[in-house]
């Protein structure tokens, strides 16, 4: 037991050897790009990151899903190979994140619109469907609504779509829908929440801070439930409750068109075209931010955005497509491509 | 008086039934707890069974693909860059037009070409950088499907629905049944399982390089908690006085075992990275904060072991002139190891299975190359099932079950050794 215990130590005490040589060498140069940002575009960045590992001679990016922003958050921490290359983004990046990014160094970046992605309401294929129009939508989902008369915001009184509109289903209001902390939340709510509740004379007068509040606030007695961050959880959840609408994004709504069917919004089912040719209302851009002071310090950054930027990933057929991203218009492309090649800084009043 | 006893020993035999009674019920009670647990049990390993196994399989199509000299090394120069630079997505469509000469077109030929994973083209390009002489040569090849394609041979999709509702469209069905009445479709073992990094395509991913940055993490985690750990508990146990500095550390201690994981994620986010510059999503960090999250629970293993060691060892050996030293490490130590292992095995089977620490320090990311030093990045193996189950493709829900399948294999074998190890070398005085 003696000796074997020496042994043991012994091995111990080497292997604690070699993760402090290691230790000492950490300083060393990054020689892969680390991406960050939303987990909405994470499925799109990973293919294109995965065939820039395999196709070329350069190391696979490491991509880490941290949420819109989250992403800005350590994308404008600094500049140099702590700080991540490029961050993903469902929503365009806001002035304040730009400010916060100057005042740690980064200055030059890089937008590059990727794509669109659809948000949709979804239901277990089977029950009703559902033609909605976001007056409907935000009659069923907001907190407080205009009674009757039109004038006064009561609290929600409606408890089934077809109280809201006698064409709609009459079935019980139960949306599951993700929490406050994802860019699918709040691009619902400025798409949908915002634009359906413009409709209405009562909240239209209200002063600026009251209309924000009237209009993003959703209801909180059990008919708008927040179901976490996992849309497959959500379509789970739709499959074992046909009454319930799911809201997610398009792509898993195409990888579950056997299981689930999109609603109608003001007329326009979500489709591929639909979406594509911006009839679909309820679709918001993905971006990516690059550091241009990073080009060149770590290998690759060029070459990785060729390749995003290139036909067979973001073209009409590109394989992004089949993962359910919803291309630009041909000459939008053609726009972010010669940006991208310029590497001209992004401007937010363009 | 005597009445007075019988009627005692009356009422003891009146009571003697519902005495024995109460006592079956009370067991019965103890039973249907444990049944209700082993059912819970059972329902988890049969679900996970029930949806993992198959991912052990995967479908895959066997065509004729001639790696023509013309396409893949016009030079004849076989350099190899020119072989890896070579169409070889091309090379399979073609085999894929040479088996269905009838479809002509563009869309029907996407639909056509979607059938094989694009990963076969690299798989197939590997083979060929690895032996050139096949340049030339028609092989036969069994090419990995797609997963739309894997899904429908394994049920996941069902043939008889409406062509609108799968994801596989009636020509592709076509294709797909001649392919197997010629016995060009056969499902095989998943080696890319357990050879691959993480992909996006879920045919082509695996656990690899999961499972690399698992054991990295734990090889840090071990080479710094064990030592630390056992240096503490002996010095707590044989050297330290009983004072209120000792007492405040042993409260320490206690309560640092019971804190939630995640806030020694957030700690070793403010240490090892914002204050240390370790680089973010690296098995070395993830050991470092992992390592102080089992810390406590070895000392406390340690610490029980040492004080189950009796006395009398201890006064003998100082009785016959051993110096302390000596004590500890000739007689208690070799009598305490036994102990002190099984809880550091425990203590690392639980930060095998962690994943809340590890968000914190970027290890939820996307590792395709496996990491080979402790400082390249990499993920971890229960972070590969978070992000599978958080992937759209349907393909990924087996793959999520059978990563898990392999996670608990790992923790049950490790548990098995704490076990064995404590029944071998365990001396009971």
């Amino acid at each position: 037991m003696n000796r074997r215990f020496a042994w043991f130590s012994a091995c111990v005490c080497f292997l604690g050897t070699v993760s402090l040589i290691q230790l000492t060498q950490a300083q060393a140069v990054r020689d892969y790009i680390s991406i960050v940002g939303s987990s909405t575009v994470y499925p799109f960045s990973t293919v294109v990151a995965e065939r820039f590992g395999r196709t070329t001679a350069f190391k696979t990016p490491k991509i880490e899903s941290t949420g819109s922003g989250g992403g800005f958050k350590l994308f404008c921490s600094g500049v140099g190979v702590q700080s991540p290359d490029i961050t993903n983004s469902s929503r365009r990046v806001s002035q304040s994140e730009i400010d916060e990014c100057a005042r740690n160094g980064v200055r030059e970046v890089v937008e590059v619109k990727i794509g669109y992605d659809g948000i949709v309401l979804a239901n277990v294929k089977g029950a009703p469907s559902y033609e909605l129009t976001r007056e409907h939508i935000f009659l069923a989902l907001a907190k407080n609504v205009p009674d009757s008369g039109g004038n006064s915001l009561v609290p929600n009184p409606y408890r089934s779509w077809a109280e809201i509109d006698p064409a709609l289903p009459d079935m019980s209001i139960e949306v599951l829908g993700p929490p406050p902390t994802s860019g699918t939340r709040d691009a619902f709510v400025e798409l949908v929440m915002e634009v359906g509740c413009e409709a209405f004379p009562a909240i239209e007068s209200l002063a600026d801070d009251a209309r924000t509040a009237a209009c993003h606030t959703l209801r909180e007695d059990g008919a708008f439930i927040e179901a976490g961050e996992n849309d497959n959880l959500i379509v789970q959840k739709l499959e074992a409750n046909p009454t319930a609408l799911g809201i997610f994004g398009y792509s898993f709504l195409d990888q579950n068109q056997d299981k689930v069917q999109g609603s109608f919004i003001d007329g326009v089912a979500p489709l591929f075209e639909s979406i594509a040719d911006g009839s679909y209302p309820v679709s918001r851009p993905l971006y990516s931010y690059v550091k241009t002071t990073h080009v060149g310090e770590i290998p690759g950054i060029e070459e990785f955005l060729a390749e995003l930027t290139s036909d067979a990933a973001w073209g009409d057929f590109g394989y992004l497509t089949d993962r359910g991203l919803i291309p630009l218009p041909e000459s939008e492309r053609q726009m972010v491509l010669n940006a991208v090649q310029g590497l001209e800084n992004v401007n937010l009043a363009q | 008086m005597s009445n007075r006893r019988q009627s005692v020993r009356d009422r003891v035999a009146l009571g003697i039934a519902r005495r024995y009674r109460r006592e079956r019920n009370f067991r019965l009670l103890g039973l249907a707890a444990v049944l209700v647990g082993l059912s819970f049990l059972a329902f988890f390993f049969l679900t996970l069974i029930g949806n993992g196994y198959t991912a052990f399989l995967q479908t895959h199509i066997r065509l004729d693909v001639e790696l023509s000299a013309s396409l893949i090394d016009p030079d004849g120069e076989l350099d190899p860059q020119t072989i890896g630079r070579a169409n070889y997505q091309g090379l399979i469509q073609n085999a894929l037009r040479a088996r269905f000469p009838e479809v002509a077109s563009r869309n029907e030929l996407r639909e056509l070409f979607a059938l094989v994973s694009p990963g076969a083209a690299f798989e197939l390009r590997d083979s060929v950088l690895g032996n050139p002489d096949l340049i030339g040569e028609t092989m036969d090849l069994w090419l990995v499907a797609d997963d739309d394609v894997d899904m429908l041979i394994k049920g996941h999709i069902d043939r008889s629905a409406e062509e609108s509702q799968r994801r596989i469209s009636d020509p592709q069905l076509a294709w797909i049944e001649a392919l197997e009445a010629d016995g060009r479709i056969e499902r095989q073992f998943n080696h890319r399982f357990f050879t691959a990094g993480d992909s996006r395509d879920p045919e082509m991913s695996g656990i690899r390089s999961a499972i690399t940055g698992s054991f990295l993490m734990l090889l840090v985690t071990l080479a710094l908690s064990f030592p630390l750990g056992v240096a503490t508990a002996i010095y707590l146990e044989e050297f330290a006085p009983k004072n209120r500095w000792t007492d405040l550390i042993e409260v320490n201690i206690n309560n640092l075992a019971a804190v939630p994981s995640i806030v020694f994620g957030l700690l070793g986010l403010a240490l090892f990275i914002n204050l240390f510059g370790l680089p973010r999503s690296a098995p070395l960090v993830g050991g470092l904060v992992l390592t102080l999250m089992t810390l406590p629970v070895v000392i406390i293993a340690g610490r029980a072991a040492l004080m189950s060691v009796p006395p009398s060892i201890r006064e003998a050996a100082l009785g016959v002139g051993a110096s302390k030293m000596q004590m500890i490490l000739h007689h208690v130590m070799p009598l305490a190891l036994p102990g002190m292992l099984t809880g550091t095995i425990i203590g690392m089977a639980r930060a095998l299975g962690e994943s809340a620490p590890l968000l914190m320090i970027g290890m939820v990311a996307f590792i395709v190359d496996v990491p080979e030093s402790p400082l390249d990045p990499a993920t971890a193996l229960p972070v590969q099932v978070y992000l599978w189950a958080d992937s759209p493709e349907r393909a990924f829900v087996e793959r999520t079950s059978a990563a898990i399948l392999v996670l608990l294999a790992f923790l049950l074998a490790m548990n098995a050794a704490a076990i064995l190890l404590r029944k071998r070398f365990e001396r009971n005085w």
